[in-house]
């Protein structure tokens, strides 16, 4: 075994592919925060008055708020004031097409595999991609505002589509919801917007991509994604960060509202920097997303892989609201070396005949710590609701952690609600088997590891499951020896 | 092709084998018969490189090339195969995907072009036929929900498909009916040439009545206590393990 044990620790050492660092002049404002920050980066993205007093109502919160202590994860304190909460490259002017964008940003972007144009002509995904906190370039806009679709950077949509933001801001997660929501409500910087109007089925993908670049800074955007009747969208969003030895922030906030009849789906995949194999640096991953079924049968799909981040804490969540509406959990956590993450979803049942379904699977590895968390409330008018969750945790190694907190709160008798947990061990007996069928150890383990994901990977669509794949044989690397 | 040498290996801390000498020529078909906890099983878990079973002395040459060097998935691509007492399942990977990446891992490392969907489906269709496997047992995770029986008969189909120099079959008889024995001794049978050699592990003579071997070899106590032609199974099975034990 020992030949076979060197070529795992070349590739456990491995570095971090996207942990590049991209030289563009950028525009940042001094660490810290305080009301005149949250001032200035209202008045450096033109917002208007509304916008301003809703991140000032924020922040005065905030600074109420204390920080969450109760999920599964250790860090040191943040210092609030030690990041700066505006990032942006410089730019000259207004951009009027992908050829003004900076050649290095863009450069960046090929060097991460999505290249602008390529994906315009070829892959017939749309893509808003967000450097630090600006959105760089909206491909695909003209096409979809043909069929009436609004795909766009936050900051464009205040400009242009004031009426919708100001409808929808916060209603789903409203600036009070938790301590990072309120940050997160007074410092935003960008993000992505969609509209899909009535009957409109999105002609394609649409594909957010966001990237850490600067140092000391933190991320802080908000999707919000509308789909009205009838209507259905498939989004996704992908994240990468360059290697640093400090801990960046990310604290997110995502709302989709769902209408009668209209169907989101909401993909992610996750890679930010995890820090190196003693735990320095990586990203803290703190990000809240909710999808509101507003209408009869609507539905809301989340489907995530989460493969990066020094600590990831999330619960990517439906309420159930519209009478048969359905809400789904499809999520693969990954934890290796010295990640942590604490995930999993809630599901509130409010309207009759609604359902919701949860397939959670958890990997960790050297001495990763993952914990699924889950909520499933079925409040006392939710006639006939009906979940299904189902927990299965995969150990690779015996340093590593798995832990299961499911929580129930049904308040209506006629809800059926099934539970069901596994956990197992990556087997040394499977490995074996495999590799005498001529598999190298790591195929073994990547085919293993793909089998245990299934269920969750064909809810991706085709191009991200197979780039989903190979994420996480890359993030598994080195944890069998 | 396969040479062993004073072979000792230690399982979970006990000495099993105490020193085996065993040549197999190509072509020759080895039984290696023995009462339970003779160490059988460890013999064929040694060749093919189980982690859990290590080599404390002696050697095996293969080909002329020291095994007990390579990897366990190298010695699987030089056409070494282990059909497994004890199958393992993997849940959620496709029993044709997984065979078809061991194939192409094979064939990788001979040179030759990996088999593309199309032609591997091709491949299955030929070979199933001849082990009674049907179609169901393809798009099911490996081994999973298998009956006993299903189980090797996969293990046999697997060894069909890659086509191994050097086959050792391990108790692969245990569990099986006797409609099954014969579909599984088909297919060994069928695999017999001048290049190929194969040790058949097994406790009882019944599979060497479908599978006659060449050479019968009897352990006991980790040692190989005699050997001879294929009548020592027949006598074996008239006198019971207590005559070699007590002689």
């Amino acid at each position: 075994m020992s030949t076979s044990t060197e070529t795992i620790e070349d590739l456990a050492t491995r570095e971090y592919k996207y942990g590049f660092v991209t030289d563009v002049e950028s525009e940042t404002i001094p660490k810290g925060l305080s009301e005149d920050v949250v001032r200035l980066i209202s008045q450096k993205k033109g917002e208007p008055e509304w916008l301003l007093d809703w991140r000032l109502k924020a922040y005065r919160l905030w600074l109420t708020m204390k920080e969450p202590t109760w999920q599964n994860v250790h860090y040191d304190p943040i210092n609030y004031q030690d990041i700066a909460y505006y990032s942006a490259p410089k730019k000259k002017k207004a951009l009027n097409s992908l050829d003004e964008v900076d050649p290095e940003v863009r450069a960046t972007f090929n060097k991460l595999g999505i290249p602008l144009e390529e994906q315009m002509l070829l892959a017939g995904v749309a893509v808003d991609a967000v450097f630090d906190s600006v959105s760089v370039a909206t491909t695909f806009r003209e096409k979809l505002a043909s069929v009436g679709i609004i795909f766009m950077s936050f900051s464009d949509a205040v400009r242009e589509h004031p009426e919708l933001v100001r409808k929808y801001l916060g209603s789903v997660v409203p600036h009070t919801d938790n301590f990072f929501a309120a940050l997160n409500s007074a410092v935003f910087s960008d993000g992505s917007f969609v509209y899909i109007p009535k009957g409109v089925r999105c002609p394609m993908e649409l594909s957010t991509y966001f990237r850490i670049n600067a140092k000391d800074t933190g991320q802080f955007e908000r999707t919000l994604i509308v789909a009205d009747e009838g209507s259905f969208v498939s989004y996704l969003e992908g994240c990468t960060a360059p290697m640093r030895d400090e801990n960046q922030l990310h604290a997110a906030v995502v709302e989709l509202v769902a209408h009668d009849d209209a169907t989101i789906k909401y993909s992610t995949i996750q890679n930010w920097y995890p820090g190196d194999k003693n735990g320095k640096g990586g990203i803290y991953n703190f990000v809240t997303k909710r999808g509101l079924c507003e209408g009869r049968g609507s539905k809301i799909t989340w489907t995530q892989v989460e493969t990066g981040s020094a600590i990831t804490w999330k619960y990517p969540g439906c309420i159930l609201k519209g009478d048969n509406s359905i809400g789904e959990f499809y999520s693969v956590a990954t934890t290796n070396n010295r990640q942590q993450a604490d995930t999993g979803t809630k599901m509130v049942h409010l309207g009759k005949n609604t359902r919701s379904t949860i397939v959670s699977k958890g990997i960790s590895a050297g001495f990763g710590q993952n914990t699924y968390r889950g909520l499933v409330r079925v409040g006392k008018n939710a006639k006939n609701a009906r979940n299904y969750s189902q927990c299965d945790s995969l150990l690779i190694g015996d340093k590593c952690g798995a832990h299961t907190f499911p929580y129930l709160e049904i308040r209506n008798t006629s809800a059926r609600v099934e539970h069901e947990a596994s956990t197992s061990k990556i087997g040394e007996d499977q490995i074996f088997y495999c590799r005498q069928r001529g598999l190298t150890t790591e195929d073994a383990v990547n085919m293993i590891v793909s089998g245990f994901c299934k269920e969750v990977f064909r809810e991706l669509p085709m191009e991200f499951a197979v780039e989903a794949q190979k994420l996480l044989s890359i993030s598994l690397e080195g944890s069998v020896g | 092709m396969l040479i062993i040498k004073n072979l000792q290996v230690r399982a979970e801390g006990k000495e099993i084998l105490k020193g085996i000498d065993l040549t197999v020529n190509a072509g020759e078909v080895h039984a290696i018969m023995g009462p339970n906890g003779s160490g059988k099983s460890t013999l064929a878990r040694a060749i093919s490189g189980h982690p859990e079973y290590e080599v404390t002395g002696g050697e095996i040459l293969y080909n002329g090339a020291d095994l007990l060097d390579m990897d366990p998935d190298e010695r699987a691509r030089e056409g070494v195969f282990m059909a497994f007492q004890y199958p393992v399942e993997i849940a959620g990977v496709n029993n044709a995907y997984f065979l078809k990446a061991a194939v192409n891992a094979k064939r990788k490392h001979l040179g030759l072009p990996e088999y593309d969907a199309m032609e591997f489906m091709q491949l299955i269709k030929e070979k199933s036929k001849l082990l009674e496997i049907d179609q169901s047992m393809l798009s099911r995770a490996v081994n999973e929900g298998f009956s006993g029986g299903e189980k090797k008969r996969n293990e046999i189909f697997q060894m069909a498909l890659l086509e191994p120099k050097l086959a050792v079959l391990d108790e692969t008889d245990s569990g099986l009916d006797i409609d099954a024995l014969k579909i599984v001794a088909n297919g060994v049978n069928a695999m017999r040439s001048p290049e190929r050699a194969a040790i058949v592990v097994t406790h009882y003579q019944r599979l060497l009545d479908y599978i006659v071997p060449d050479f019968v070899h009897v352990l006991s106590g980790g040692r190989i206590v005699k050997s001879g032609g294929k009548e020592l199974a027949l006598e074996l099975e008239q006198k019971g393990y207590g005559w070699i034990e007590a002689a």
